[in-house]
């Protein structure tokens, strides 16, 4: 195990923002802490990184201890979510700060400088100001200074959410893929189940300061812990699994369990209808319930069928 | 328990090594500062007498005069300040740049140099123009604090107020005027406490016949050698100083908190319709503000016979019979070694400090504000108790301090210390953490931390505000006035003594020091106005 948290509780003042977790990150596994702001999880991140002092337990790599180890003794990289480049340098002047700091030779840090600015998809922008730069490319940037003196850990703190949507689903997959090739070991906070489902070789839920939930993305999102973390991961009608047609006690539904099909087994009326960017999503009584389903355009008042998809249906614990 | 202990224990570690560190500008200010100043006090406790001066009518008209004069100078100066913040806030006119050195110049501009100044209008001095010459000082203060608040308050509330039918002067009373009151309360308190102790102007223009509390104790002590009653009147300064004092850093809490600000680039236009008047206003300050200077200049070239260089070549000697015991030229070259050495003694303080007091806040200690109003102290205690400390508890100091060429630097850089932890600390803090924490991770360590963020950061302000305390130590005249020996004047001391005497030489040559000395100030202020430090300095 490279990076192991053991029973961790961070305090401030008598409010315990972390209370006793344990989690380990695997060499080169990407895992996610991904839980509604407030939890706790970016608290738990600035512990690892050695910017917060745990009031008990260990964060331990290659089993040492690291509770003696300063912040910039860790080796340890950190990405902000709003990048925090370094106004007085240019580009290239901020992704070499790490290696400055590690005394590499000036022709091996303007090498690996540049090779890293290739990675990140920003050749030729090494003597552009950070000033003059668009809120991804400040992100990418940061993402290379990071990673510029191959840090044993990349710590990224929401590194995707101060970006637009496009931009943001966008670098979600570049940041999986440069991840993966450069095999990096790494925990991601955040809010955004979507980025964490991407990035992430497992997810931990956190909720008020506890992990409630491990696992690989696919586990996770099929079959979360309880009512409260289905909910977190987008379900927003829970019923009995037989109204799926499933051997189990609860399931949650997302907006796409259900969908308008003429060879559907149920029949409902649609109440509203709301337009999403790739599709049109309508709310449908059915039997004195409402439901949410996804359909072509229909009419307000409509008779329409539906058919069950158990891709949006989450089961419970 | 255990955990409690432990989390007692990170958070105490890093507020007891603030604190520690806090003790290092402390020992300084009780060493060169409250020592000295104790002393004096309780040397005219020790005679007695100090209740009855207190009790005394003469006293009480004293503090009538000061205190009403200082009133009357900040009226003056916030009048007269508040177009030039708004010029300098709002407008985007051509011009600019000659109107901010232009406020400037008077702040720095020497206590005595200014008193002669007017004198070249008012020969016979009288209380208009200390009242005049306490504002044309002060005028930069409030255009620059409340400009500073005005440059980065959102545009919008007052469109917003116009949108709603309010006319202009109403939007500006209404919504304007309640956004800035935190910057125009600090500003005027500031003001105030300059005005209330401002000593070369008032001995200049008032003399013996319009006295304040400042030239009060310094005649005292000096002239009638009655240590008691200066102790009293000390003592009575230093309350009314610390209740200023302590009205002005509630008035900067607030400013911090209650607002969001922005850029000035976004809110600056042309001026429009009415605003003009107010550009029109603030052009007459300026203009008004440029009088005693250009006045003072034609003095100094002007004699009897007509135009002459006479008093610019006198610098090269004693003056009229012997007046001085070394030639102006020397005291020149001693004033600009001297203000040299004190403007590093007061950047390495003043830096220091600034950097302990943005750890302490950080770390969430309240001796914070104790040290930030401590560190203010030494602007509003009178310069001249300090001098006359100095001169009697120097000599415990190992190898006789008195005599040592560093009393004075040390006296000056008390007065430039909080002018320059004013100007750095604003920027210090507005350093975002995270990207101290961000260098961190990279691997720096906190000092390398600080060499590779806050120092880069800081460093034009550094340079501005290096400076702008070369340029008050350079006039420093109230503890120089004392502690300067006469072998080894500075400037401000040869200029007051030269006007102490007789002969139509000496008035000529103390004239062209002056000027001299306005030209050194007025190039350096020009040299921090091209490093074009945000006016977000708190003075």
């Amino acid at each position: 195990m490279a990076l192991e948290l053991d029973s961790i509780t961070v305090r401030y003042g008598q409010t315990a923002a972390v209370s006793d977790v344990s989690l380990s990150v695997a060499d080169g596994e990407v895992v996610a802490l991904l839980g509604p702001s407030g939890c706790g999880k970016s608290t738990l991140l600035r512990t690892v990184a050695g910017l917060e002092k745990p009031a008990s337990g260990a964060v331990r790599w290659d089993c040492a201890d690291l509770a003696g180890v300063p912040v910039h003794r860790r080796e340890f990289g950190l990405v902000f979510q709003d990048g925090q480049l370094f106004p007085h340098r240019t580009v290239a002047g901020n992704v070499a700060f790490g290696l400055r700091m590690q005394k590499v030779e000036r022709e091996a840090r303007d090498k690996r400088v540049l090779s890293l600015l290739e990675l990140v998809g920003l050749e030729g922008y090494a003597d552009r100001r950070v000033t003059q730069l668009s809120g991804g490319e400040q992100q990418r940037v940061a993402l290379a200074r990071a990673l510029a003196p191959s840090p044993r850990l990349l710590l990224l703190d929401e590194p995707l959410s101060a970006l637009d949507r496009a931009l943001r689903e966008q670098l979600a997959v570049d940041l999986a893929r440069l991840l993966r090739e450069a095999a990096t070991t790494a925990l991601v906070v955040t809010h955004d189940h979507d980025e964490a489902f991407t990035l992430a070789d497992r997810v931990a839920i956190m909720s008020r300061g506890r992990i409630v939930q491990v696992g690989p993305p696919a586990e996770v999102w099929s079959s979360p812990v309880d009512v409260e973390t289905a909910k977190f991961l987008g379900c927003n009608k829970f019923v009995p699994g037989s109204f799926v047609g499933l051997d189990v006690e609860r399931v949650g539904l997302r907006a796409t369990a259900l969908r308008v099909d003429p060879d559907g087994l149920m029949e409902g009326t649609v109440l509203e209808r709301v337009h999403r960017r790739d599709h049109v999503r309508l709310l449908v009584e059915i039997g004195g319930e409402e439901y949410e389903a996804v359909g072509p355009m229909s009419e307000i008042g409509d008779r329409v069928r539906l058919e069950i998809d158990l891709d949006g249906v989450a089961r419970i614990g | 328990m255990g955990r409690a202990v432990a989390q007692a224990r990170a958070g105490l570690s890093s507020r007891t090594g603030w604190s520690a560190a806090a003790l290092l500008p402390l020992a300084f200010l009780g060493l060169f500062f409250a020592w000295p100043v104790l002393a004096i006090v309780s040397l005219g406790l020790r005679e007695g007498g100090v209740l009855s001066v207190l009790f005394e009518g003469d006293t009480w008209e004293l503090v009538g005069f000061t205190l009403g004069q200082a009133l009357a100078s900040t009226v003056v100066a916030v009048v007269a300040g508040m177009p030039l913040a708004f010029v300098l806030a709002r407008c985007r006119i051509r011009g600019l740049g000659l109107i901010r050195a232009a406020v400037m110049v008077p702040f720095v501009l020497p206590t005595v140099v200014v008193g002669l100044a007017f004198r070249t209008f008012w020969p016979d001095g009288g209380v208009l123009p200390i009242v005049l010459a306490n504002a044309f000082f002060n005028v930069a203060v409030v255009a620059r604090t409340v400009g500073g608040l005005w440059a980065h308050t959102d545009r919008r509330a007052e469109d917003a107020a116009r949108a709603l039918g309010a006319s202009r002067p109403r939007a500006f009373v209404s919504v304007v005027l309640p956004a800035l009151a935190p910057a125009i309360g600090s500003a005027a308190a500031v003001v105030f406490l300059f005005c209330a102790t401002s000593f070369g102007v008032v001995l200049v223009l008032g003399g013996s016949r319009y006295r304040t509390l400042e030239t009060e104790i310094y005649l005292r002590t000096v002239e009638l050698f009655d240590l008691s009653g200066a102790a009293a009147l000390s003592l009575l300064q230093f309350v009314a100083v610390l209740a200023v004092l302590v009205l002005g850093a509630l008035a900067r809490r607030r400013r911090e908190t209650a607002l969001a600000l922005r850029g000035r680039e976004e809110l600056a236009r042309r001026p429009s319709g009415g605003e003009w008047y107010v550009v029109a206003a603030a052009f007459a300050v300026v203009v008004a503000l440029l009088t005693p200077v250009v006045g003072l200049v034609t003095r100094s070239l002007s004699t009897r016979d007509g135009w002459s260089f006479a008093g610019y070549v006198a610098l090269n000697t004693r003056g009229d019979r012997g007046t001085l015991a070394v030639t102006g030229i020397d005291a020149a070259v001693n004033s600009l070694r001297t203000a040299f050495d004190a403007t590093l003694v007061a950047l390495v303080v003043g830096v220091f400090s600034a950097v302990v007091l943005v750890g302490l806040r950080r770390s969430g200690a309240r001796f914070a504000e104790v040290l930030d109003t401590a560190l203010m102290l030494p602007l509003g205690v009178s310069a001249v108790t300090v001098g006359f400390g100095y001169l009697i508890t120097m000599d415990a100091l190992p190898g006789d301090f008195r005599t040592s060429p560093m009393l004075v630097p040390l006296a000056q850089a008390l007065v430039v210390t909080p002018l320059i932890v004013r100007m750095v600390l604003p920027v210090l803090r507005a350093v975002d953490e995270r990207l101290r924490q961000a260098a961190a991770t990279l691997g720096a360590s906190p000092l390398r931390v600080w060499r590779e963020v806050d120092l880069p950061l800081a460093g034009r302000t550094l340079a501005a505000a290096a400076g702008f305390g070369y340029v008050v130590a350079l006039g420093e005249f109230g503890a120089t006035s004392f502690l300067a020996r006469p072998d080894a004047p500075t400037l401000p001391v040869v200029i007051a003594r030269l006007m102490s005497r007789p002969g139509e030489l000496n008035s000529q040559m103390a004239y062209a020091a002056c000027a001299l000395l306005m030209v050194v100030t007025v190039g350096c202020v020009l040299l921090i106005e091209r490093l074009r430090v945000p006016s977000s300095g708190e003075f």
